[in-house]
C-alpha cells in the first residue's frame, strides 16, 4: 500500500494501518537526531531531566546533513545506520516517539518496544542524500547546536519517501518469508 | 628529474574530491543500470532508480551524493624520478581541506577519538604515499563513509585453511553487514602480508573499476565464485531482496608468513566515492 502521511497529526488509528513493506510519503515536521543526541537524550531521560524537545507523537530521522547551499533548505541528508541508536531507542519510544527513520536493521529490543508502544520504524532511500534534500523545504537547528551536523534540526518535509520496516505489531521486513536473508545483528 | 609543484598537486587533489563526492563512479552507474534492468522485485527496482536519480541531482547541483562525505583518504604513487617542489604531505591535506570547505562537504572528523568534542573538522586527510618507477605522480582520492567502514572485518586465519574456508569467511562478513551499509556493495578483499597489509589491500581493491580482470587466475576464479555466493544472500538494495546485493568482488594479495593467513574484507557502498588522475 501507499500512504500520504501528515506527520503533524500522527494518531493511533493511522499507525495501526501501516504494514511492513508499505510505502509512505511524509509531509510535515520531522526532527533529526543521531548518535550523540541519542546519548544526551537517553541520559536526560534516565536522570529525569527535561528534554529540549517534546517527543510525544513525533518523528525522528537519523541523519547528519551536509551544510546547505544557496537556494536550498538543507544539504545532502540521507539516512545513517540505525543500529547504532538501538541502545537508546526504547527509552525514547517510552516518552511517546512514534516514528523512527533510518537505514538497516534494528535490535530485538527496539522491535519489542515499538510493538508495546505502537510505533513504527521506517527506512529511507539509503545513499540518496542529494535526492532526499529536494524533499526538505525547511530546516532549522533547534537543540544541541554545538554538535554541528549532529544537532537536532527541525525539518519540514514534503513527499519524503520511506518504507515501513517494522510495523506496530512487531512485524519486521527483514524477517519476512521470501525476503532478504538477513542475519540478526549480535 | 621532473619537477612537480606542491601547488599543482593540491589543486588536483581538491578537484578529485569534488568529482568523487558529487559524481557517481561511471563503472558503478553502469553496473546499477544493468542490474536494474533484470530486477524483478518492483520496490527494489524503484530504489535502484532512485540511486540513479540521486546521482543526476548531485552532479547537477554539485551536491554530495551522500551526506556522509567520509574521512578523506589520498593514495599517492610518486615516481622515483619526480621531485616535488614544496611539501607533498601538506599539499594532500590542504587539497582535501580546500575541497571540503569550498564544496560544503560535511565535517565528520573528531580530533580526539575518545573525547569526541566539537568543533568537528573535515580532516586531516589520511595519506598513503609510496614510490613507483618513472617520472609520473598518480593521485587517487577516496571519501570513505563510515556506514560501510564500520563493517570492516579482519580474519587472522589458519595457514592450512582451504579456499572454501576463506570464501566462507568473506561471505559471512557480507551476511553480517546485511543491508546496513547501503547495498549493492562492491567488496574489497585483501589477503596476506600482516594485519595492516590485508586491511590496506582490501581498501585498495575498492578502487579497482568494475569489470577489471584480476591477473592472478586463482584470484579471478575466487572473485567470480564470491560474487555469485554473495548475490545468493539476496540482501538486495536497502535489504528489500532481489538481485542487487553485490556489483563486484576484487581481491588483492601479498606474500605472507608460513604461520598465518590474514584476510581482510572492506565494503564499499553503492556510493563508493573515489577518483584518480596522473600528473
Amino acid at each position: 500500500m501507499k500512504y500520504i502521511v501528515d506527520t503533524n497529526n500522527l494518531n493511533a488509528e493511522l499507525i495501526k494501518k501501516l504494514k511492513v513493506g508499505d510505502m509512505l510519503y511524509l509531509n510535515g515536521k520531522v526532527y533529526t537526531a543521531r548518535d550523540q543526541v541519542h546519548l544526551k537524550l537517553y541520559k536526560a531521560i534516565k536522570s529525569k531531566k527535561k528534554l529540549p524537545i517534546n517527543l510525544k507523537n513525533k518523528v525522528v530521522y537519523y541523519t547528519g546533513p551536509t551544510p546547505k547551499k544557496k537556494k536550498m533548505a538543507i544539504g545532502s541528508c540521507g539516512p545513517t545506520t540505525s543500529s547504532r541508536m538501538d541502545l537508546y531507542t526504547p527509552a525514547l519510544i517510552e516518552t511517546g516517539l512514534k516514528m523512527l527513520i533510518g537505514k538497516g536493521r534494528r535490535s530485538k529490543e527496539v522491535i519489542e518496544s515499538l510493538k508495546k508502544r505502537k510505533g513504527v520504524y521506517l527506512i529511507a532511500p539509503a545513499g540518496c542524500g542529494a535526492y532526499l534534500s529536494t524533499k526538505v523545504v525547511k530546516a532549522k537547528p533547534v537543540a544541541y547546536k554545538e554538535l554541528g551536523a549532529e544537532a537536532i534540526f527541525k525539518l519540514e518535509v514534503e513527499n519524503f519517501p520511506v518504507i515501513v520496516c517494522i510495523d506496530s505489531r512487531g512485524n519486521y521486513l527483514y524477517k519476512r518469508k521470501g525476503s532478504a536473508n538477513v542475519k540478526r545483528r549480535t | 628529474m621532473r619537477i612537480i609543484s606542491a601547488c599543482e598537486i593540491q589543486k588536483n587533489v581538491s578537484n578529485l574530491f569534488l568529482k568523487a563526492g558529487t559524481v557517481i563512479r561511471p563503472d558503478i552507474e553502469k553496473a546499477i543500470k544493468k542490474v536494474m534492468k533484470s530486477e524483478k522485485n518492483k520496490l527494489a527496482k524503484e530504489m535502484l532508480r532512485l540511486i540513479i536519480e540521486n546521482a543526476q541531482i548531485a552532479k547537477r547541483e554539485k551536491l554530495p551524493l551522500c551526506q556522509d562525505t567520509g574521512l578523506p583518504i589520498v593514495f599517492v604513487e610518486v615516481g622515483e624520478e619526480v621531485f616535488v617542489r614544496g611539501s607533498l604531505k601538506k599539499a594532500l591535506m590542504k587539497g582535501a581541506e580546500e575541497a571540503y570547505k569550498k564544496y560544503a562537504f560535511r565535517r565528520s572528523v573528531v580530533v580526539d577519538p575518545i573525547l569526541r568534542k566539537p568543533p568537528f573538522k573535515s580532516g586531516p586527510a589520511l595519506t598513503h604515499i609510496e614510490t613507483i618507477k618513472g617520472n609520473k605522480l598518480k593521485l587517487t582520492v577516496m571519501a570513505k563513509g563510515f556506514g560501510s567502514e564500520n563493517k570492516t572485518k579482519l580474519g587472522m586465519m589458519n595457514p592450512t585453511a582451504d579456499i572454501s574456508e576463506i570464501e566462507d569467511f568473506i561471505v559471512s562478513c557480507i551476511e553480517e553487514a546485511g543491508p546496513d551499509a547501503c547495498p549493492p556493495y562492491i567488496v574489497g578483499v585483501g589477503v596476506g602480508g600482516v594485519a595492516e597489509t590485508a586491511n590496506l589491500l582490501a581498501k585498495k581493491a575498492l578502487l579497482l573499476p568494475i569489470g577489471s580482470k584480476n591477473k592472478k587466475k586463482h584470484l579471478a576464479l575466487m572473485e567470480k565464485r564470491l560474487l555469485k555466493k554473495i548475490n545468493g544472500l539476496k540482501i538486495g538494495v536497502m535489504g528489500l531482496g532481489g538481485e542487487a546485493t553485490c556489483l563486484q568482488v576484487k581481491i588483492l594479495s601479498s606474500p605472507t608468513h608460513i604461520a598465518g593467513l590474514p584476510v581482510a574484507v572492506n565494503i564499499g557502498c553503492h556510493a563508493t566515492r573515489s577518483a584518480g588522475c596522473t600528473i
